[in-house]
């Protein structure tokens, strides 16, 4: 127990540095990638201190008060995964932070705001379902939501159900703000609707945001991590496989329609977790 | 050791200026020559250098064309609207002075008649290189007027004549 809430807060406390270093990392891939020398790797620190030190112009104090709750929401999630908790209550606590990230943005009568608000939601609508069967795939494999369970499995997960690593592979992108589906706001220096659900966070409250994104990020490549628990140099490379084709397939592709996201991600994350469903269900 | 988040501060605003862009009735000249920075060959993200949609999120505001009547109450707005600390940047000969439009009925004349200008940049239209130059001179200014108000808090320093970048 002392042992679990020590590692939860270690965990917390080292998060947001391996955010933001993935953050930076990702920026200078990526404009390697397009011919770019690229920022510093530091930047995304640099971007949050400036824009800690900015004078806060919060348009209301819904704005503020959402803000924190979205940061606290994501806090809680990184916190309850490394105290290795039960996988739906992170699933539950990973919502939060997402919802008043919306209503904070509705609560401004904003268009570009409004529009990213509806479009977040869409997203929150195609990827929960897939993060929920996969969840639900793991514990039909493994017969609990205990990450503490699914980290002493003997054998890779990834063997048993790679089309549900998939699955979770579409939920990552969506949730990384990644082309094809950075719909609702672009990450870098992208622009969609101005800066969709995150145009009317200024200042502070949007260099809250920023952290609590780094802290999604890591709770995200978290879960990925649970599909390769026997050993850590594979995690690691798993991990590291993982971000790189995030990256690329974000440098490929051009960002497309909320309807286009709807059906693809969805249909395609379905199709290919109910198989693997099927298969683990048969091989019982 | 002890952790100083102003020094933090004051090193994340000289390393990321987000910029934001306005144009006051530009041939589209200068404008062209703008967006030409954020393309790979001078690729302005190495200095930390975004493009932002709206002004409460940038730090520098830079301005191309001729300030006319309609327009400098949108010019004025904008500028309000961004958060101290902020610099603006004046582009182009129609920016410094109205340039060839100078004595046109509806022309105010410079960015300088509405708004504080930190930074000039000539040319018509001017460079791409040295409108880099101009942001980086920009935060120059920034660093110096942060030194000067870490001596006295509380008071801003009121922007001083124009600095012309190196061509």
């Amino acid at each position: 127990m002392i042992v679990k809430l020590f590692f939860g807060i270690v965990g917390l406390a080292v998060a947001p540095f391996l955010g933001g270093l993935i953050a930076g990392l990702d920026r200078k891939i990526t404009a390697r990638m397009q011919s770019r020398f690229g920022p510093p790797v530091l930047q995304p620190f640099y971007d949050v201190f400036k824009l800690l030190g900015k004078t806060p112009s919060a348009v209301n104090a819904w704005l503020v008060l959402c803000s924190y709750l979205a940061l606290m929401g994501s806090a809680l999630a990184v916190f309850l995964f490394f105290y290795q908790a039960d996988l739906l209550l992170i699933f539950f606590v990973m919502t939060i932070s997402a919802v008043f990230q919306v209503m904070g943005a509705l609560s401004v009568n904003s268009p570009f705001s409004q529009v990213g608000a509806q479009r977040e939601l869409l997203q929150m609508l195609a990827y929960e379902p897939l993060i929920i069967i996969v969840f639900i795939g793991i514990a039909l494999k493994t017969g609990s939501f205990s990450i503490e369970v699914i980290y002493a499995q003997q054998a890779p997960l990834l063997y048993s159900m790679p089309l549900l690593f998939l699955t979770l592979g579409v939920a990552l992108t969506i949730k990384l703000r990644k082309s094809p589906f950075d719909i609702s706001a672009s990450h870098h220096g992208h622009q969609e609707i101005v800066r969709g659900v995150l145009t009317e966070y200024t200042g502070p409250q949007l260099a809250m945001l920023e952290v609590a994104h780094w802290l999604d990020v890591v709770l995200i490549l978290g879960l990925c991590s649970l599909f390769w628990a026997t050993s850590l140099l594979g995690m690691i490379v798993l991990l590291l496989v993982t971000y790189f084709l995030e990256i690329l397939v974000d440098n490929i592709s051009a960002r497309l329609t909320w309807q286009w996201m709807l059906e693809r991600a969805l249909a395609s994350g379905i199709i290919l977790s109910v198989v693997n469903l099927l298969w683990l269900y048969a091989l019982k | 050791m002890k952790f100083d988040l102003q020094k933090w501060i004051n090193e994340g605003r000289l390393k990321s200026p987000w910029v934001v862009h306005f144009n006051c009735g530009s041939c589209n000249g200068c404008d062209i020559e703008i967006l030409d920075c954020l393309t790979p060959v001078h690729d302005v993200e190495r200095f930390g250098i975004i493009n932002v949609g709206n002004p409460k999120q940038a730090d520098v505001l830079l301005v191309s064309g001729t300030v006319n009547h309609r327009n400098k109450t949108a010019l004025k707005n904008i500028y309000d609207q961004m958060q101290h600390p902020k610099a603006v940047i004046a582009i182009g000969s129609c920016g410094l002075s109205g340039g060839i439009f100078y004595d046109a009925y509806n022309v105010v004349g410079g960015v300088d008649k509405v708004i504080p200008v930190d930074v000039y940049v000539p040319g018509c239209p001017p460079k791409p290189e040295q409108i880099i130059d101009a942001v980086l001179v920009a935060l120059g200014k920034l660093k110096a007027s942060l030194e000067k108000s870490d001596e006295a808090p509380g008071q801003e320093t009121a922007p001083a004549a124009g600095e012309q970048p190196a061509a």
